[in-house]
């Protein structure tokens, strides 16, 4: 229910922004002169965001925005719980609240009230031109030194060697499905395009126009000739493609989900059988009795690598830090990944998992597997594969693309 | 007169903001509003098919669930008003008050739960050799069918129970049939309450997306385009110009109920 009312609330929340952002004029925007000045990294230079030089005394409380799994207090296991050792640590209550989607995200960010982001990175460079979050004094942070090199001064997660927060861990989109009316188990992505049909009506995909990408990486796989190299970087008649290769697969999609639980539970009424996801709502769907398995197909996968960010306006950015800093600790990284199911970005923690061979299962340390993964990116105009003589098309087309889709 | 003045500012300015809005636009990339004029929002809603069949479909929906509602309503009403005792008229009342007391999205869920592959409703058709009907515009048009009955049958009773009592025995002494009376005393005198109650279910379908998410499947009505302009992809300007759709479309239906003269009986 805490999730129900959270969306009811997120709603409320929205309506009111809507009227506050409108009727209140100019608060935001009125410096987008400086922000759009070009530069090498998508077209945009971030603003001057000063950066903490000390972390002083804690505020008592943190307000943290993070994907769902990222900031669990035990009340949907007993046993999941790394932030009440954080608050008894810190002295900072956290207030946590869960998001479905990048954009949604990025969304909640420009209200201002949240002090930390666990952000994508298709939302990552979005926060940093709009000057939402400030860059991260990685010196304040004990955990930075033990963070996995090739997650460092990344395209993603910094500006000009100026890192804009800390990497928190990685992974790749699964593919879900329910044992006992799939067989055999599915080992291509095809399972939920060209063969969705035997799944009529039972299909789930993720409700985000990043979604697109997956279709775009099962592209690269069956139609070469259209010659995507980066699923994030489609060019209008690559997009179309996708698009094409989404709207048949609609056909046979029950629903579409961005909340996690709506996805647990439609697995669990047999409502979805086959469909993308994470590991951690097939870790959820399992430890409520469905029977589910999820694996990663032969073509690879999208994937996200995550990163702590703190809000430009944070009022608690001391806790904001501290929060950082814990959540990057060995301890705390340890059992977000087991918990979630991904790589930890600190390799530290790969001594304190449950299981000894989480890390090795996870590839947390090797950067070659780390690479083959297509981590969530904002496409922009500019090709991200390096390709000059075209356009490429942007999330705003993409965001279209995906109404178009969903018809 | 200070009523009046909270309407103007908190309701009138409310939407006059929006539409200024709507003639702004947004960077794509940074999700800021770029504060220059420009039609675009509503050259793209017109140039775009994908929100012309979002609109259709909207106001298709809305119309099929009056006219449920308006089926559903009529018996129940006639019975509150014309027959019940008055206990018993109490009690109905109550009865259909009562739903308005649960929460929106607990009914909203209670319909997925119903429409779930092993909900009850797919266990009452399973010995037929059929399925749920799964989710997807039928459930959605039921759920919200159940959602704004109490909207209609309200109104409906109230314009009913003001038809006189001596009409149904004129009617029948000058040789009138039941079937007959109903037709062309009743329904005619009831028409405005009708017209009204058509009002809220009609436009509260034109608004609604949060069942459409709940029991919808893959269907968008214009709130769930409005919804994931504003609330995902951040596109305020575009989810203003979407959302001066249903006010157009609602404020043509508030015409045409006024035409009908509806309104004025009231």
């Amino acid at each position: 229910m805490r999730n129900i009312g959270s969306k009811r609330l997120a709603a409320v929340a929205c309506a009111g922004v809507l009227a506050l952002a409108t009727a209140c004029g100019t608060s935001s925007g009125g410096s987008d002169g400086d922000k759009k000045a070009s530069a090498d990294q998508g077209g945009f230079s971030a603003p001057d965001v000063p950066m903490a030089t000390a972390i002083g005394d804690p505020e008592g409380q943190v307000n943290i925005l993070a994907w769902p799994g990222y900031a669990e207090d035990g009340s949907t296991d007993k046993t999941i719980d790394w932030v009440t050792p954080f608050e008894k640590e810190s002295g900072c209550q956290a207030n946590v609240k869960y998001f479905g989607t990048s954009d949604e995200a990025v969304q909640l960010m420009k209200t201002g009230e949240y002090d930390v982001v666990s952000a994508s990175g298709d939302a990552t460079l979005r926060l940093v031109a709009a000057g939402d979050v400030a860059p991260v004094n990685t010196k304040l942070l004990k955990n930075y030194a033990d963070i996995a090199p090739f997650l460092k001064d990344q395209a993603f997660n910094s500006v000009d060697g100026q890192m804009y927060g800390v990497p928190h861990g990685w992974g790749a989109n699964l593919l879900m499905y329910d044992t006992e009316k799939v067989s055999p188990a599915p080992t291509s992505w095809s399972a939920v395009f060209d063969d969705a049909s035997q799944y009529a009506g039972k299909v789930t995909a993720y409700d985000s126009p990043i979604y697109i990408a997956d279709a775009a990486l099962y592209l690269m796989d069956t139609q070469p000739d259209l010659g995507i190299k980066d699923p994030y970087a489609l060019d209008e008649d690559q997009l179309a493609a996708a698009v094409e290769v989404l709207k048949k697969q609609k056909e046979n999609v029950s629903e579409y989900w961005s909340d996690y639980l709506k996805e647990v539970q439609a697995f669990k009424s047999g409502d979805s059988v086959i469909g993308t996801t994470w590991q951690v709502i097939a870790s959820v769907a399992q430890g409520e009795g469905a029977k589910v398995e999820a694996v990663l197909p032969d073509e690879g996968s999208t994937g996200w690598s995550d990163t702590w960010m703190i809000g430009a306006e944070a009022k608690n950015p001391n806790c904001g830090y501290l929060w950082m800093d814990y959540i990057t600790s060995p301890k705390a990284q340890a059992a977000v990944a087991e918990y979630f199911g991904e790589a930890p970005a600190n390799t530290q923690a790969c001594s304190l998992t449950s299981d000894p061979t989480f890390c090795d299962t996870y590839h947390a340390e090797d950067a070659a597997y780390a690479a083959k993964i297509h981590y969530w990116t904002t496409p922009i105009e500019q090709c991200l594969d390096g390709r000059t003589d075209v356009k490429c098309t942007d999330y705003g087309d993409w965001t279209t693309a995906w109404t178009e889709i969903k018809g | 007169m200070p009523p009046m003045l909270w309407l103007g500012v908190a309701y009138l300015g409310a939407l006059a903001a929006l539409l200024i809005t709507s003639l702004w636009t947004q960077n794509d990339f940074t999700g800021e509003i770029e504060r220059a004029w420009t039609l675009e929002n509503f050259q793209d809603l017109f140039r775009v098919d994908v929100y012309r069949t979002i609109t259709f479909r909207t106001i298709g929906i809305a119309a099929l669930v009056t006219v449920i509602d308006a089926v559903l309503a009529f018996p129940i009403a006639l019975y509150m008003a014309k027959v019940a005792s008055p206990r018993a008229q109490r009690l109905l009342v109550i009865a259909v008050l009562m739903p308005l007391w649960a929460s929106y999205l607990v009914k909203a869920y209670a319909w997925r739960g119903m429409f779930s592959a092993d909900g009850p409703i797919a266990w009452v058709a399973a010995p037929f050799g059929l399925h749920s009907p799964g989710y997807g515009l039928f459930a959605t048009t039921v759920t919200l069918s159940y959602l704004w009955l109490p909207y209609m049958i309200l109104p409906v009773y109230a314009g009913l129970e003001r038809v006189p009592s001596s009409l149904f025995e004129a009617s029948a002494d000058l040789g009138a049939g039941s079937w007959h009376t109903l037709r062309r005393v009743v329904l005619p005198m009831a028409f405005p309450a009708f017209v009204a109650g058509s009002i809220f279910t009609f436009s509260l379908t034109m608004g609604d997306y949060i069942a459409v998410k709940i029991v919808g499947g893959t269907t968008q009505l214009l709130g769930n385009v409005v919804y994931d302009n504003q609330g995902a992809a951040n596109n305020l300007p575009f989810a203003a110009a979407v959302a001066t759709v249903p006010i157009v479309v609602m404020l043509g239906y508030l015409a045409a109920a006024r035409r009908t003269g509806a309104l004025e009986q009231l």
